[in-house]
């Protein structure tokens, strides 16, 4: 009965999204002014009937409903209950119900809080998120019913959730991704709504910066939670694979940085306009062949989920009609839009314009990282995979001009700015942020890391400056003149510098061993001493295994942790649950491999300084966001608007 | 006019990627056909179980059968039980692999799931399973009268891969 209530709310659902497109847009045209105004109406049904449904598929799940197909081969009556929670989303079809659900907030959200925008104007944005919403409701009735009953009679505990997504990291992981993701979305819908009305719109960039900045922040910190998750449970010790599913949720994130970066040119300077809608397109397109190259299995990757042709196929005529139609509208109306300025070549658009430019170069690399092993098989030349040495080879030569540019660009004035003033103020600095790295390298370390070295020569470049710039403005025009997205921006760009540090220093100074221990045996590592202290058998509610215990030392500072090999009953999957023995500059990282006998065990043990340090950035940039978005000027204009708004209502 | 085209750019980038995107559908990177479909399966004799009898290559040949993969440490292997125990009352002669078990809990676990099989070989070490290229337990295979594999489908057999995979194959085999 519940299920039928779910899928019966996504038809529901369906309906309302198709209302939405379809009322409003008529409105619009004949001019009906009532038929504009139940565009959040018919929005606030959609999310009603989607968020229902979502309700449902939880409750199959907390029932342990195994006539529900999803249900039984996603949950298991061992598993504990908030893992049956996040099991709603552990396969495909509850995945996709996220991501529309998701996309009913994003819409809920802009008829809530873009009091400001025009009216027509935020219909029109409405109208296009529905006619996404459309698409993906289709695809989930059609294609990945997640209600879809079975009726054999099964002798079971149910099939489990993946025991790799049993971890308090994947709570909070794919939620935000996909806030992240789809947040994109809106962005876009203002791009199209623009295009669409074909003319140049003074606020545009001030409506979709606070929105591009929330779907960018939701993304900064699902894809920080992503790399600590893969770090803490793959049990290598990496925090990024460049794997395809990884990628994909990258790439958005970098033209989605650039969208922010232009968008500030359009905002203050009413420039960038048709680089920025593209880019806005960009970043949604995205996020929609990263749905595709996830779900349709084109690519192997360590999450792939079923495979299904027939899904696949479907996304790719979705993507053709939405992203192709996107795209033919920006080449036909782009113009129409443009005031085309050529900024000079030493001014912050200059910089601002380079920093697209390298951005979109490295999505470009990345993208053709992924997407290689299928032009290779598709044109008949054989199977290949593309891994860490190409990205990384081609990746970091990108970063490089990239973060010398964030510590210059931040001081240039718009449209033109003097060299030689910049160069007095900023290259005492520089040699400062070159000698400073040098001197703690050569002085604490046995052995000069150039990449290392680099890497925080630019890391520091970047902090420095940014101090410099704070020192400066609050001395030229006083300390209380500062806007949040001022601080959000310094929060960011500190934020970028401590990710930088994070990645030189643990990957130039960390060391890895693999070694035989057994109960009492010691090993040493990096000045540590850990001690295999001993080893208890566990049992979990849905797994059982091994406990060890160690006990690293140093200096008489004693810490024990605790490493796991857990078996997961359902499917007899091995999982290693690595300890961490973690503090502000460094992680000694224990993970248990394979027993070898009856009392040893191969162990791999890390040590790996300043690897917090890139999480710690990627919050850093999270928070950044977050206080620019929540800056005064996105704020502002709505007060008036809103009371006008309450009049409506009332009237 | 130079200025349409760069416009046009990011239209003409995303069909090629399309093209491809397409082409990649049909390609199947996760495909894992058994190298041993159309060869005939290895000779191997092994206890059989409950029985003095021997498990061998000529128990299992002369009519159209199934090999079915299977422990009791299996969990999933309960939940096709069900599944086997229905095809066998329709008539399906199902040989089973009791894959690296132990005999006293593969005789327990028949007793209380049920059993389907007509004989069963005792794969204590695996050893046959690696010769059949097994990845894991439940795993079926379908054998033609003279012994050959003719299909492999791997993980639970349920009804939808019996119809879709498993039906038209027998029929096929049966009208030749």
């Amino acid at each position: 009965m519940i299920a039928e209530l779910g899928l019966f709310s996504l038809l529901l659902a369906l309906f309302f999204a198709a209302l939405l497109v379809i009322i409003p847009t008529v409105g619009l045209y004949k001019k009906k002014d009532n038929w504009i105004s139940a565009a959040p109406f018919y929005a606030t049904g959609q999310f009603l009937f989607v968020a229902l449904a979502y309700l449902c598929l939880t409750f199959c799940f907390l029932q342990d409903d195994f006539t529900v197909l999803y249900v039984v081969s996603n949950s298991s009556l061992s598993l504990p209950w908030f893992y049956k929670l996040c099991a709603v989303w552990g396969g495909h079809e509850g995945s996709m119900l996220l991501w529309v659900a998701i996309l009913s907030v994003w819409m809920l959200a802009v008829c809530l809080f873009s009091a400001s925008v025009d009216r027509a104007f935020r219909t029109r944005v409405l109208v296009v998120l529905g006619a996404v919403s459309i698409g993906f409701l289709l695809f989930l009735l059609i294609t990945s019913n997640p209600f879809t009953r079975q009726f054999q009679n099964l002798n079971t505990q149910g099939r489990d959730l993946n025991p790799l997504l049993q971890d308090p990291g994947f709570l909070f992981h794919p939620p935000m991704l996909y806030m992240g993701y789809v947040g994109f979305s809106v962005p876009f819908a203002f791009a199209i709504a623009a295009l669409w009305l074909g003319k140049f719109e003074p606020a545009w960039a001030k409506w979709t910066r606070p929105w591009t900045l929330a779907a960018w922040c939701c993304l900064s910190l699902g894809i920080t939670l992503g790399s600590w998750w893969a770090y803490r449970e793959l049990g290598w010790g990496g925090w990024w694979f460049w794997d395809p599913v990884e990628n994909a949720s990258f790439m958005p994130w970098l033209v989605g940085t650039a969208l922010l970066h232009s968008l500030a040119v359009s905002e203050q300077r009413q420039q960038f306009m048709a680089w920025t809608l593209l880019l806005a397109i960009t970043a949604f397109s995205l996020s929609l062949i990263g749905t595709f190259l996830v779900r349709s299995g084109v690519l192997t990757s360590v999450h792939a989920f079923a495979v299904d042709p027939q899904r696949g196929l479907f996304i790719l005529c979705f993507l053709l009609v939405v992203i192709g139609g996107s795209l033919l509208l920006f080449a036909l109306r782009a113009h129409t839009l443009q005031k085309v300025i050529n900024p000079a070549p030493f001014s912050r658009e200059s910089a601002l314009l380079l920093n697209n430019v390298f951005l979109a170069a490295a999505m470009l690399t990345v993208l053709m990282g992924t997407v290689y092993p299928l032009l290779i098989d598709g044109l008949g030349l054989g199977k290949l995979s593309v891994g860490t040495p190409y990205f990384n080879s081609v990746f970091v030569p990108l970063m490089i001009p990239l973060l010398l540019l964030m510590g210059l660009g931040i001081h240039l004035k718009w449209q033109q700015d003097n060299v030689k003033s910049i160069a007095k103020r900023l290259l005492p600095i520089f040699i400062f942020a070159v000698l400073c790295p040098l001197l703690v390298l050569v002085v604490l370390t046995d052995h000069l890391d150039l990449y290392c070295l680099l890497g925080l020569i630019l890391a520091l470049w970047i902090i420095f400056s940014t101090f410099r710039l704070v020192i400066l403005r609050g001395r030229q025009r006083g300390w209380n003149t500062f806007g949040r997205a001022f601080w959000g921006m310094i929060l960011a760009h500190c934020g970028v510098a401590s990710t930088v540090i994070g990645i030189a220093v643990s990957t130039a100074y960390g060391v890895q061993d693999d070694v035989r221990m057994s109960v009492g045996d010691k090993a040493t590592l990096a000045g540590y001493s850990v001690q295999f202290i001993s080893e208890t058998p566990i049992n979990g509610p849905n797994y059982h295994g091994a406990q060890a215990q160690f006990l690293i030392s140093k200096a008489g500072v004693e810490h024990r942790i605790y490493p796991e090999k857990r078996i997961y009953n359902v499917g007899q999957m091995a999982m290693t649950e690595s300890a961490i023995d973690a503090n502000f500059f460094r992680d000694i990282y224990v993970a248990l491999g394979e027993p070898l006998d009856e009392t040893s065990w191969s162990v791999r043990l890390y040590f790996k300084p300043f690897v917090r340090w890139i999480w710690g950035g990627g919050v850093l940039i999270f928070m950044g966001g977050l206080l620019a978005m929540l800056d005064r000027r996105y704020a502002k204009v709505q007060k008036p608007v809103c009371n006008v708004h309450a009049h409506e209502v009332q009237g | 006019m130079k200025k349409r085209v760069w416009r046009l750019l990011p239209l003409m980038v995303f069909t090629l990627l399309v093209i491809f995107l397409w082409r990649g559908l049909s390609l199947e990177p996760q495909h894992l056909p058994s190298t041993q479909i159309g060869h005939s399966l290895p000779e191997f004799q092994l206890p059989q179980l409950g029985t003095e009898h021997v498990f061998s290559t000529q128990t299992v040949t002369g009519k159209v059968a199934l090999l079915n993969v299977w422990a009791s440490w299996c969990e999933a292997c309960i939940e096709e039980q069900v599944f086997l125990m229905q095809l066998a009352q329709q008539g399906v002669l199902i040989y089973g692999l009791n894959y690296k078990d132990d005999t006293a809990d593969a005789t327990r676990w028949l007793k209380e799931w049920g059993n389907p099989y007509q004989a069963i070989g005792e794969d204590h070490r695996g050893k046959v399973a690696i010769d059949l290229g097994v990845y894991g337990a439940p795993e079926t295979f379908l054998l033609d009268s003279h012994g050959i594999i003719r299909y492999r489908h791997v993980g639970i057999l349920d009804a939808k891969s019996w119809q879709q995979e498993f039906l038209p194959r027998i029929r096929q085999l049966e009208t030749a």
